[in-house]
């Protein structure tokens, strides 16, 4: 019997996974913005000593893999499994980037939701008893993701005013099923929404009603309200899609007013900083939390966060063939104590 | 002196003209840079077999013949010439032969600056 089942989406944890620790570096531009503090490290040039931007990436987030173990005291062959992914084909950023690791590593994709949903894997093993360690973490970067979903740099195109951009950076958590917290105590997964958005220059709005869609999910499943939360935190719907949320849990009667937030709003400044309609991309919800929102959690400042990465599962392939983009979100439900 | 003037400031206004509409396009409407590009290159075309992008080049010179559109010209110029010698032919072989050198000249400038480059991030 399934008897951590809480509701039709979400799952309970009977012993919490505890967060003891986390890392994060970012680009040049996510080190100029607000939460410039919170990082671990930021690195000066997005090619960082490597012939291509795919290489930085995955040197990005090898390097904040090594950060997270260090900060722990933990040396690989203690880590049970890595669960890793990013934007690219084949998700090669964390393919390669993991591949010196020597550890059992399961490679995913969910987009910009991919620290949501590995976190959502890592937890369940923690709880389900097959892993003492987990690390989750996920990479994005702008050259190669630019690339990859919209034309290369070197072509010099303009971008849309409603276009995001894509965070260089890589965040990770290391869960362990000791320690002092914080303490994942719920996990919900997402469903596929499709509204039928076919602009892949607009995620945020075909993000958004995902988001919407598990955020009622875990409040119907667990019984939660939103005032249980000091911050609710969803991963890169931007602006746009920030605003489309809020209005439409509002018609479902969920007011999250103050304490709603959005990764893709906090990390750059829009009046100083030129990113249009936000930050995107997985290193985007990933370095937020691995630096600021751990952070606040072990200052005391934030008591119970509910994270809420958010993914457009779209390909090029995809958006050429005229299809609409379906998108997922994943919630976590962090706690600083039990 | 003031012809030249004038030849500078009509370039400068038709080929503005020309590149404020690419603007518009991008941030009005959700065409990718390729597509603008493409219906750029094919409304030279049309206007130029209609005998209208003539009359703007006569105005703009490099400021109307410069832009995508431009290219569009050169091709429809080039098939007309080789249709009058070559005959039915010409509608195939004009266009290209009118715009060699462009074309060589971006593929090998662009191959120079290719391997003479390095890429940066936008900030």
């Amino acid at each position: 019997m399934a008897n951590k089942r809480n509701g039709s989406q979400t799952v309970k944890f009977d012993n919490p996974p505890r967060i003891i620790s986390t890392g994060s570096i970012v680009g040049p531009k996510e080190g100029q913005g607000p939460l410039r503090l919170y990082f671990d490290e930021i690195i000066d040039d997005e090619m960082w000593g490597e012939k291509s931007w795919e290489k930085a990436e995955s040197k990005i987030m090898r390097e904040t893999f090594a950060r997270i173990l260090k900060k722990a005291a933990r040396s690989p062959k203690d880590i049970n499994y890595i669960i890793a992914g990013d934007l690219l084909n084949q998700c090669i950023a964390a393919n390669y980037g993991i591949r010196e690791s020597d550890v059992p590593f399961f490679g995913i994709f969910g987009a910009c939701s991919t620290m949501a949903e590995s976190m959502n894997i890592g937890a369940m093993l923690i709880d389900g008893g097959f892993a003492d360690y987990v690390v989750c973490i996920t990479s994005s970067h702008f050259c190669s993701a630019e690339k990859q979903f919209r034309f290369p740099l070197e072509l010099g195109t303009q971008r849309t005013p409603t276009a995001q951009w894509t965070v260089t950076g890589s965040g990770g958590v290391l869960l362990s099923s000791d320690g002092t917290g914080p303490f994942i105590t719920h996990a919900t997964t997402g469903k596929i929404v499709d509204m039928g958005v076919k602009d892949a220059n607009n995620m945020g709005a075909a993000m958004a009603p995902a988001a919407v869609d598990t955020l009622i999910a875990h409040f119907r499943d667990t019984g939660f309200l939103p005032e249980d939360y000091d911050l609710i935190v969803t991963g890169d719907l931007g602006y746009v899609g920030k605003n489309i949320c809020q209005e439409l849990m509002m018609k479902h009667g969920y007011d999250l007013s103050e304490r709603y937030n959005d990764c893709g709003v906090m990390i750059y400044d829009l009046k100083k900083q030129d990113a249009h309609a936000g930050g995107s991309g997985c290193g985007c919800s990933a370095t937020v939390l691995a630096g600021y929102i751990y952070e606040e959690i072990n200052k005391g400042n934030l008591n119970n966060v509910l994270f809420v990465a958010t993914g457009a599962l779209f390909s090029p392939t995809s958006v050429q063939q005229g299809e609409s983009i379906p998108a997922i979100a994943h919630a976590i439900r962090i706690q600083r104590i039990l | 002196m003031q012809n030249m003037i004038w030849t500078y400031i009509n370039a400068f206004i038709v080929g503005g003209v020309i590149c404020a509409a690419g603007q518009i396009l991008i941030d009005k409407t959700k065409l990718t840079s390729a597509r603008i590009l493409v219906l750029f290159v094919t409304t030279g075309v049309i206007l130029s077999a209609l005998g209208v992008y003539q009359k703007i080049v006569d105005i703009g010179g490099a400021g109307a013949t410069i832009p995508l559109s431009g290219f569009g010209y050169t091709l429809t110029r080039g098939v007309f010439r080789d249709v009058e010698s070559l005959g039915i032919l010409g509608a195939f072989t004009g266009g290209l032969k009118a715009t060699a050198a462009g074309i060589t000249a971006a593929i090998l400038f662009g191959y120079i600056i290719s391997v003479a480059a390095v890429p940066k991030a936008k900030r």
